[in-house]
């Protein structure tokens, strides 16, 4: 059965890591559907966070040949209700448009959004929430004429124990 | 002799980024670089010079001829060929060796020059991103821009080819880092934080292994090259032997057992024997050990031993479950594995079972070999050029073998006395991979017979490195089977496109006459009655010689699993 799994990777800071670790779906042809890189809590250690959709059986076998990388310390994939996450998405919309309809208030209110900047013609909304989140604001706003929208890649924190935290540690 | 740059200094010594590559390939014993100057890395040849009584470079008439000499070398040897091109084309040109030497994990250092570090970038004359190009199919590979990186790049290099599953590695070098002076201090690399490349023996796995070997009724080994590599030959035969488990190879694991040893069955795969195929569909477990269930080798997945248990013994984590789902994964280096597995097993035999591994080679025998091997007339055959050649070398020489109907012939009838015996091109399929791979070996093992098996197609991939031969006086012995064809795909559109020989057929120069020019005594057979004397001829030479044999055009090589179908589906016509 194809579902969502966050794939999370623990690696060394090398040139050219990314690449080698794409390729490994590419070889596979599969779609990445959301990649976020940044520092994990271990200094030195990196961390990747991959989303795919596919079935269990694959991503075991993708799991396997990322953690075969010699800069790889550690790989592991969790289910979403294994996880806590969140993406960080922007829209920018004019801002006359904006303001008719109290949209600001309602924006508040209802989204739990926030408003980042605004200017004399257009402001910038920025919400945090998982993608089914996001996507309802992106349909909410398309009506006041969106100017642009971009939203992050997924992190991911694990829910249970700190067994991999060791496990990085002592590595 | 020393360089001329060369200074002590309080902590090591002043020199070069080249010359830090000359002394570091010393410091890990490096006997042999196989490799082709050019702009990028003339630094590195410059400081080559100085080192010739303790380096020996073969240069080579193509990249792709220096990476399967380097190939051949480290299968012969055991150890870490070393390679060297400059950057650009030289850089691709060593690609589809890397790959093969990654799919038939092969341990490698390849080294590269690269454009000048603020050059990056900016498509420089002969600049291509090798890092990048070359990613999917090393084991590991880094730029280096400063001379202070070099020496722990190359530890690393060495270090991560040899250890584990070994494979090729690239270090591309800027040619400002081979120019630039430094202190130069090498420390050999013994560990790297993030890379485990021999996975912990669990004990338990071991047991339960033994449990399932001990009840079984019908088991069957199948062994790769994982056995060769891990040094583990001993420790296999004496696991074999104490079991009385029938043992049949794969065909990178060919030589790793005696052929003529009671247990070996012979060998897996789409034109393996009959037996092992036909009766892995009927084993009660299944014992693979250093092999990788390549699809060669298990046919159709779904109709694969699916009656059996399998045990799977492998140092690569990422091999279990990968093809065959398995039931009881031991993983860990196969010498150390083996030795724990067989002080769990008991001492048994299985006379009914091994016979009828014996019935079948009965049929094979009656239905395929023999008239392989003693057809009463008609063209020669592959078969009985190869079985007169293992009989002149006793199983003693070291077969190197393209891709092709050739190749599946002389695996098949080949006798092999010991381990390391036989190189060919595995996983990859690598037509050209012969020549130079036998001019590799023959260097890497000197006082070893080493005869090349090739076909017509194969061998004029790579022609060109009769000039290294030439060159380097290898003794190597070349056996060109020629049917005019690429003799593999003709069979397939033979049997599998009515017959449609679209773009097979081989229009053949006077390959005698190519290898005289090259200075190698030559000679054609087209006759039965010449063969045993031009065979011996050949044999008797003192140095490299090519004998060609005009063979039946349209032989085709049995038995075969049709590709897609399932192994106990082998044919036998």
């Amino acid at each position: 059965m194809s579902q969502a799994f966050t794939i999370s990777i623990f690696t060394e800071n090398s040139i050219g890591l990314l690449n080698r670790i794409t390729s490994i779906f590419t070889k596979r042809h599969l779609n990445i559907d959301s990649l976020n890189t940044s520092e994990s809590e271990i200094e030195g250690v990196y961390r990747f966070t991959i989303v795919v959709k596919t079935d269990e059986e694959l991503v075991q076998k993708l799991v396997k040949q990322i953690e075969k990388q010699v800069e790889v310390l550690q790989a592991v994939y969790h289910l979403d209700e294994q996880t806590v996450f969140q993406e960080i998405a922007l829209y920018k919309v004019f801002t006359e448009k904006a303001s008719t309809d109290n949209l600001v208030e309602r924006l508040i209110r209802d989204n739990n959004a926030r408003i980042l900047s605004m200017e004399q013609d257009f402001m910038i909304i920025e919400k945090t929430g998982h993608k089914e989140d996001t996507d309802e604001l992106l349909a909410f706003l398309r009506p006041y004429g969106l100017l642009e929208f971009v939203r992050s890649g997924r992190v991911s924190v694990i829910k249970p124990n700190n067994e991999l935290h060791k496990r990085i540690i002592n590595f | 002799m020393e360089a001329v740059l060369t200074k002590p200094t309080a902590t090591g010594i002043r020199t070069t980024g080249a010359e830090a590559v000359i002394r570091s390939l010393l410091a890990e014993e490096v006997k042999f670089v196989f490799g082709y100057p050019g702009g990028a890395i003339m630094p590195i040849y410059d400081a080559m010079y100085h080192f010739q009584e303790e380096l020996h470079h073969v240069l080579t008439r193509h990249e792709q001829g220096a990476i399967h000499a380097a190939q051949g070398y480290a299968r012969a040897t055991g150890k870490v060929g070393v390679v060297m091109a400059t950057s650009g084309p030289g850089a691709t040109n060593l690609i589809t060796g890397i790959a093969d030497a990654m799919i038939d994990s092969t341990p490698l250092v390849c080294i590269t020059g690269q454009v000048g570090s603020h050059l990056l970038g900016s498509d420089a004359f002969q600049e291509t991103d090798i890092v990048s190009i070359s990613m999917p199919v090393t084991k590991w590979n880094i730029q280096v821009t400063k001379p202070e990186d070099l020496p722990e790049a190359l530890a690393r290099a060495f270090y991560i080819a040899r250890s584990g599953r070994p494979g090729p590695v690239l270090v591309d070098i800027t040619k400002d880092a081979q120019f630039k002076e430094f202190d130069y201090v090498y420390r050999k690399c013994e560990q790297i934080r993030s890379y485990r490349p021999v996975p912990e023996l669990d004990l338990n796995q071991v047991k339960k292994a033994a449990e399932l070997i001990n009840e079984a009724q019908r088991p069957m080994i199948l062994f790769g090259q994982g056995v060769i590599l891990g040094n583990a030959e001993e420790e296999f035969r004496l696991f074999v032997e104490k079991t009385g488990i029938p043992s049949a190879w794969t065909l990178l694991g060919l030589s790793a057992m005696p052929t003529d040893h009671p247990l070996n069955v012979g060998m897996l795969g789409m034109h393996g024997n009959y037996g092992p195929n036909k009766l892995t569909n009927e084993c009660d477990v299944l014992i693979a050990i250093g092999m990788r269930f390549d699809d060669r080798v298990t046919g159709n997945l779904d109709t694969y031993a699916k009656q059996a248990r399998i045990i799977h013994l492998d140092i690569d984590p990422s091999e279990i479950n990968k093809n065959v789902p398995v039931d009881v994964p031991v993983l860990g280096d196969c010498k150390e594995s083996i030795i724990e597995l067989t002080k769990q097993v008991h001492l048994n035999s299985h006379p009914k079972w091994l016979a009828q591994f014996r019935a079948h080679d009965q049929i094979e025998q009656e239905r395929v070999i023999s008239k392989e091997l003693n057809p009463e007339q008609g063209q020669l055959t592959m078969g009985e050029v190869v079985d007169q050649i293992s009989q002149l070398t006793g199983g003693d020489a070291i077969l190197v073998t393209d891709v092709g109907q050739h190749q599946m012939v002389a695996c098949r009838y080949t006798q092999f006395k010991q381990s390391k015996s036989n190189i060919t091109s595995g996983g990859l399929g690598t037509m050209g991979f012969c020549l130079p791979a036998a001019l590799g070996a023959k260097l890497g093992a000197p006082d070893r017979e080493v005869i090349a098996v090739i076909g017509d197609g194969g061998f004029q991939m790579t022609i060109q490195e009769l000039g290294t031969i030439f060159q380097t006086q290898a003794a190597v012995k070349i056996v060109i089977l020629n049917n005019s064809f690429l003799g593999m795909v003709r069979q397939w559109q033979q049997l599998f496109f009515d017959k449609r020989y679209s773009c097979t057929e081989l229009e053949n120069p006077d390959f005698v006459a190519i290898a005289q020019g090259y200075g190698i005594k030559g000679r054609s057979v087209l006759m039965r009655n010449e063969l045993p004397e031009a065979l011996k001829e050949m044999m008797d030479h003192k140095g490299s010689y090519l004998l060609e044999v005009m063979v039946g055009k349209e032989d085709n090589v049995f038995p075969m699993v049709p590709s897609g179908a399932s192994v106990s589906d082998i044919r036998l016509s």
